[in-house]
C-alpha cells in the first residue's frame, strides 16, 4: 500500500527539517559573534530560536496536523505565559520613584 | 467482570490501590486528619491571642517547658496552620477526595484516565505531608516566615524552611499529576450522550480547578527551586546586596529581587483561592438543586462564569502587592481586573440564590450546610472588594480585616461546602445515611461559632490591628478599644471545636449503625446516584456503562420522570 | 474492564488518553520553564552587573550539544516512523542512537561544562548569572535524564509490548517522542539565552 510511500515522504521531510535546524543553529552562533546592539541581538536570537522551536513542534511533534483541542490547550498556555512575562516585567518596571530596581 | 478483583491482596486493594474510589477515600481521610490538626494549631494560637504568654491548658507541656506558646512557636504554628489548611486539608479534600470519588461516577467512567498516575498523586501528596509534619521535630521548629514565605526573611530562616520547600515540591507534583488526570478524564471518558452542557456543575468546577492547578502551580515550583538554591547553594535570586542581619552585612553576592518571589508566589496563590472555592461551589450546586427539586437557575451562565473566572484568576495576582511600591499604572490595571473578576463570582452566587426561589426545599443536613455557604461566601466575597482597590488596601493590608475576609471564604464558605458534600455523599460510600439530629446540632453550632470567630476580625482589622501578632495587639495603644474581642473570638473557636465532636461522633456512629439507604436515597438525577449501585462496584463502578439522554438537573419537569417521579435521571431514555 | 480510549482514539476529540495527557504535562512544563525564564529576564534587567554569556560559557561546546540534541530529535522521530513501517530492528537502532546521543549530551555537559566551572569557582553563590545558568541547565539536564530512563525502558524491556499490543506500543513511542522533542525545544531557547546573549 502507499502507507510506506507516505512514510518515505515523511522521513524525507524530517531530514529537511534537520537541515534547516542545523543551518539556523549556525546562523544564530554566527550572528552572535557580530557586535550588534544588545536589544537587536536579543530580537534576532529569539526570533531564530522561535523559528527553530516551531519547526520542531510543527513537524517532529506533528503539531502542523494536530487536533483542535491540543491547539486550544497550547493557546491558553501561551497566553498565560505571556501574561506571566509581561505583567511581571511591567510591574517591576513601574515602581514608585525608582528606575528598575537594582 | 469484577470478580477477579476480589482476590486482590489487602495492600493492593486498600493501600496501593488504583481504584479512584479508594484513592478518593485515602485523600479524604488524610485530608480530614490534617484539617483537624491545622485546627488544633490555631486553637493553641487563639488561646495565646486571648491570654498572651499564659500557660496553654492540656497541650502546654508539648509547646515549651513553661507550658506556654513561645513567640517563635507562634510564628511557626501560623505558617503550618496556613500551609496545612490549604495544601494538605482543603484542596486534598475538595479535589483529591471529592473530585476523585465523584468525578468518574458523574461522568459514567469506569475509573480515571490514568489510574496508576492517580495512585502516585496520592502518595506524592502523602510524602509531602510527612515532610511538613516532620518539620515539627526539627530543633528549631518548622518554617516560620508566613505561609507566603516572603524573601529575604525566608531565605535566612531556620532549616524548617528548607523542609517546607521540599514538602511543597512533593505537594506540587501531586497536584500536577492529579490535574492531568482530571482534565483527561473529563475530556476523554465522558460517557455517550454526556455533552459539555449536560455535565453536572460539580464536574465543571473540578474541571476548571484542574486547569488552575495545572498551569498556576509550575511557576511556584520554579520559585521553590530558586529559593532552595538560595538557601542551599548560596545563590542570591531573592537577595539584594547589603542586607543587615543582626547588625552584620550578610555574606551573599546579592543582586536578586525579593519582589520576584512575590510575583511567582502570587501567580500561583491567587488562582489557588479559586481552587479552594470552585469545588465547593460545585458541591453546593449539586446539593441545592437536589434539595429544592428544581433545575439550576442559569446553568449556562454559571458554567461560562466559572470558565471566565478561571481565566481571569491568572491576571489579578498583584492585588496582593499594592504596597510593594507598585506604580499607579500597574495598580490601575490590577484594580480593574480584580473588579472584573468579581462579576462572575456574583453571577454564580446569584444563580445559586435564585435557584432557591419557589423550590419545595428539603431542609436536611447537607442542604443546611449548602444554605449556610451562600451568605457566608457572600460576606467573604464582598469584603474582598475593598482589598482589591489600592487606596483602601493601604489601610487594610496585613490587618485582621484580611484574615476575616479570606476566612469567610474558606472556613464558613468552603469548609461548609465540604461538610455539605460529606453529608451528601456519605451514603454513596457506605450505604448508610448520617444521623440527621447530630448533623443539625453540628450545623447550627458551627454556624454560630464560625461567625463568632470571624466577624470580630473585621472590627479589629478596621481598627488597625496587624495580623501575625503574637499578643494579638495587646502591646499597642491603638488596639485597646477592640482588644476585648480577642477573648470572645477564642471562646467561639473553642466552641467551634466542641461542635466538631458531634460531626466526628456522627461519622463513626453512622458508619456502625446508620440507617441503611436505597441506592438513590436523595432521588438525584446525576449518574453518580442514579446509575451506579450504592456503594459502586470496585474498579468498574457501573454494571453497564450508562448512556445519557438528559441535562443534569431535570427535577419537577413537566412530563419528566415518566410521570412516576419528580425527577428524570440523566441516563433514563425517554421511551422506557 | 478496560478504560476506554487507552489505545483507540475517541472519535469526537480525535485523541487517545495518553496523547492528551502528555500535552497537558507539556503545557505545565511550559509554565515551569516559563517561570524560570521570567526570573532570568527580571534578574538580568535589574542587575547592576551581568556577564556576557559568550565570554563565560563555551559557545563551541554549547553549539556541539545543540547539534547533539537536534540529532537525537531526528532519531527519535525516525524510530517512531520505523515502527509504523513494522520494522522493530530499525526502531531499536534509532531508539538506541537517541539514547546514545542523550548520554553524549549529558557527559559533555558534566565533564566539559559543569566540572571546569566548579573548579574555577564559577558557582551559584558567586554571581546570579551562574546561579540561573546552573538552575536552568540543571533542570533541563534532569529532564534529559528522565527522558533517557523512559527511552531506555522502551528500547529494552518495554519493547516486548510490540508482540502483545503493537498499537499501544506505537502510542507509547509517540508520547515518549513528544516529550523528548519538548526537551529539545527547551534547549533551543536556553542555548541563545544563556550562551549567546
Ligand atoms: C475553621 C477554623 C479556623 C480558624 C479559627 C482560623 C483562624 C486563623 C487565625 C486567627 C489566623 C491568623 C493568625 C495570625 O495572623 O497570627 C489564621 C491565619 C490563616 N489561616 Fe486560618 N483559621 C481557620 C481555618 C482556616 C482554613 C480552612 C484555611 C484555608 C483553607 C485557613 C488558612 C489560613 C491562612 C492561609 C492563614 C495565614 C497564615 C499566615 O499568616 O501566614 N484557615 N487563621
Ligand atoms: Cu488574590
Amino acid at each position: 500500500m502507499d502507507v510506506t510511500q507516505d512514510l518515505k515522504k515523511e522521513i524525507n521531510l524530517y531530514l529537511k527539517v534537520f537541515g534547516a535546524l542545523a543551518i539556523l543553529t549556525a546562523v544564530t552562533v554566527a550572528v552572535a559573534s557580530l557586535k550588534v546592539g544588545i536589544g537587536f541581538a536579543i530580537i534576532i536570537a529569539m526570533v531564530i530560536a522561535a523559528t527553530k522551536g516551531s519547526l520542531v513542534a510543527s513537524f517532529f511533534m506533528h503539531l502542523a496536523h494536530e487536533k483542535r483541542l491540543i491547539y486550544l490547550l497550547l493557546v491558553i498556555t501561551l497566553v498565560l505565559l505571556l501574561a506571566l512575562f509581561f505583567i511581571t516585567y511591567g510591574t517591576i518596571g513601574d515602581q514608585v520613584g525608582v528606575e528598575i530596581v537594582s | 467482570m469484577a470478580d477477579h478483583h476480589q482476590e486482590e491482596p489487602f495492600w493492593r486493594r486498600y493501600i496501593f490501590s488504583v481504584d479512584h474510589k479508594v484513592i478518593g477515600l485515602q485523600y479524604a481521610i488524610t485530608a480530614m486528619l490534617f484539617l483537624f490538626f491545622g485546627f488544633c494549631l490555631i486553637l493553641v494560637m487563639r488561646w495565646n491571642l486571648a491570654y498572651p504568654g499564659e500557660v496553654v491548658p492540656i497541650v502546654g507541656k508539648l509547646l515549651s517547658e513553661e507550658g506556654m506558646l513561645t513567640p517563635d512557636g507562634y510564628n511557626s504554628f501560623g505558617v503550618m496552620h496556613g500551609t496545612i489548611m490549604i495544601f494538605l486539608g482543603v484542596v486534598p479534600l475538595a479535589v483529591g477526595g471529592f473530585g476523585n470519588y465523584v468525578l468518574p461516577l458523574q461522568l459514567g467512567a469506569p475509573d480515571m484516565a490514568f489510574p496508576k498516575i492517580n495512585m502516585f498523586s496520592y502518595w506524592s501528596f502523602f510524602v509531602g505531608g510527612i515532610f511538613m509534619l516532620a518539620s515539627f521535630f526539627l530543633p528549631q521548629g518548622p518554617a516560620s516566615s508566613g505561609w507566603t514565605m516572603y524573601a529575604p526573611l525566608s531565605v535566612i530562616a531556620t532549616t524548617g524552611e528548607t523542609v517546607w520547600l521540599l514538602g511543597m515540591v512533593f505537594l506540587i507534583t501531586s497536584s500536577l499529576l492529579g490535574s492531568i488526570n482530571f482534565i483527561a478524564t473529563v475530556i476523554q471518558l465522558r460517557t455517550k450522550g454526556l455533552t459539555w452542557m449536560r455535565l453536572p456543575f460539580f464536574v465543571w468546577g473540578q474541571f476548571v480547578t484542574a486547569f488552575l492547578l495545572l498551569l498556576a502551580f509550575p511557576p511556584l515550583e520554579a520559585a521553590a527551586v530558586l529559593q532552595l538554591m538560595d538557601r542551599v547553594a548560596g545563590s542570591s535570586f531573592f537577595m539584594t546586596s547589603g542586607l543587615y542581619v543582626g547588625g552584620e552585612v550578610l555574606d551573599v553576592a546579592g543582586g536578586g529581587s525579593p519582589l520576584l518571589w512575590q510575583h511567582l508566589f502570587w501567580f500561583l496563590a491567587h488562582p489557588e483561592v479559586y481552587v479552594l472555592i470552585l469545588p465547593g461551589m460545585g458541591i453546593v450546586a449539586e446539593v441545592i438543586t437536589n434539595n429544592t427539586r428544581k433545575p439550576l437557575w442559569g446553568y449556562r451562565s454559571i458554567v461560562y462564569s466559572a470558565i471566565f473566572l478561571g481565566f481571569m484568576s491568572f491576571v489579578v495576582w498583584a492585588h496582593h502587592m499594592f504596597l510593594t511600591g507598585m506604580g499607579t499604572k500597574m495598580a490601575a490595571f490590577f484594580q480593574t481586573t480584580t473588579m472584573i473578576i468579581s462579576i462572575p463570582s456574583v453571577i454564580i452566587l446569584s444563580a445559586l440564590f435564585i435557584s432557591l426561589w419557589g423550590g419545595s426545599i428539603r431542609f436536611n443536613t447537607p442542604m443546611l450546610f449548602a444554605l449556610g455557604f451562600l451568605p457566608m461566601f457572600g460576606i467573604g466575597g464582598l469584603t474582598g472588594l475593598p482589598l482589591g482597590l489600592a487606596s483602601s488596601d493601604i489601610h487594610l493590608h496585613d490587618t485582621y480585616y484580611v484574615i476575616g475576609h479570606f476566612h469567610y471564604v474558606v472556613a464558613p464558605g468552603t469548609i461548609f461546602a465540604l461538610f455539605a458534600g460529606i453529608y451528601y455523599w456519605f451514603p454513596k460510600v457506605t450505604g448508610k445515611r448520617m444521623n440527621e439530629g447530630l448533623g443539625k446540632i453540628h450545623f447550627f453550632g458551627s454556624f454560630i461559632c464560625m461567625n463568632g470567630v470571624f466577624s470580630p476580625m473585621f472590627i479589629q482589622g478596621l481598627a488597625g490591628i496587624s495580623r501575625r501578632l503574637y499578643d494579638g495587639g495587646a502591646s499597642y495603644l491603638h488596639a485597646e478599644p477592640v482588644l476585648q474581642w480577642n477573648e470572645f473570638m477564642t471562646m467561639a473557636a473553642l466552641g467551634l471545636g466542641f461542635f466538631q465532636f458531634f460531626f466526628i461522633a456522627n461519622l463513626f456512629i453512622s458508619l456502625a449503625k446508620g440507617e441503611k439507604v436505597s441506592s438513590n436515597p436523595w432521588e438525584a438525577t446525576t449518574l453518580d446516584w442514579a446509575a451506579t449501585p450504592t456503594p459502586p462496584l470496585p474498579h468498574v463502578n457501573f454494571e453497564n456503562i450508562p448512556e445519557v439522554y438528559h441535562g443534569p438537573y431535570e427535577y419537577s419537569m413537566k412530563g419528566g420522570g415518566n410521570g412516576q417521579k419528580d425527577f428524570t435521571p440523566q441516563h433514563e431514555s425517554v421511551k422506557d | 474492564m478496560q478504560i476506554p480510549y487507552t489505545v483507540t482514539v475517541r472519535p469526537d476529540t480525535g485523541l487517545y488518553n495518553a496523547k492528551l495527557g502528555i500535552w497537558l504535562f507539556l503545557a505545565s512544563e511550559v509554565m515551569l520553564f516559563g517561570g524560570l525564564f521570567s526570573a532570568y529576564i527580571l534578574l538580568r534587567s535589574g542587575a547592576t552587573s551581568w556577564f556576557v554569556g559568550s565570554e563565560e560559557l563555551s559557545v563551541p561546546i554549547g553549539t556541539f550539544n545543540t547539534f547533539v540534541l537536534i540529532l537525537s530529535s531526528v532519531t527519535v522521530v525516525m524510530s517512531w516512523a520505523s515502527l509504523r513501517m513494522n520494522d522493530l530492528k530499525k526502531y531499536k537502532m534509532y531508539m538506541g542512537l537517541t539514547i546514545l546521543l542523550g548520554l553524549v549530551f549529558l557527559v559533555v555537559k558534566v565533564l566539559f561544562e559543569y566540572m571546569p566551572k566548579i573548579e574555577h569557582h564559577h558557582i551559584p553563590s558567586s554571581h546570579n548569572f551562574f546561579a540561573i545558568y546552573f538552575v536552568l541547565t540543571g533542570l533541563h539536564a534532569l529532564h534529559v535524564v528522565g527522558g533517557l530512563i523512559v527511552n531506555g525502558y522502551l528500547w529494552g524491556p518495554g519493547s516486548k509490548m510490540w508482540d502483545t499490543d503493537p498499537e499501544q506500543f506505537l502510542n507509547r513511542i509517540e508520547v515518549a517522542g513528544l516529550y523528548w522533542h519538548f526537551v529539545d525545544i527547551i534547549w533551543i531557547f536556553l542555548f541563545p539565552a544563556l550562551y549567546l546573549l
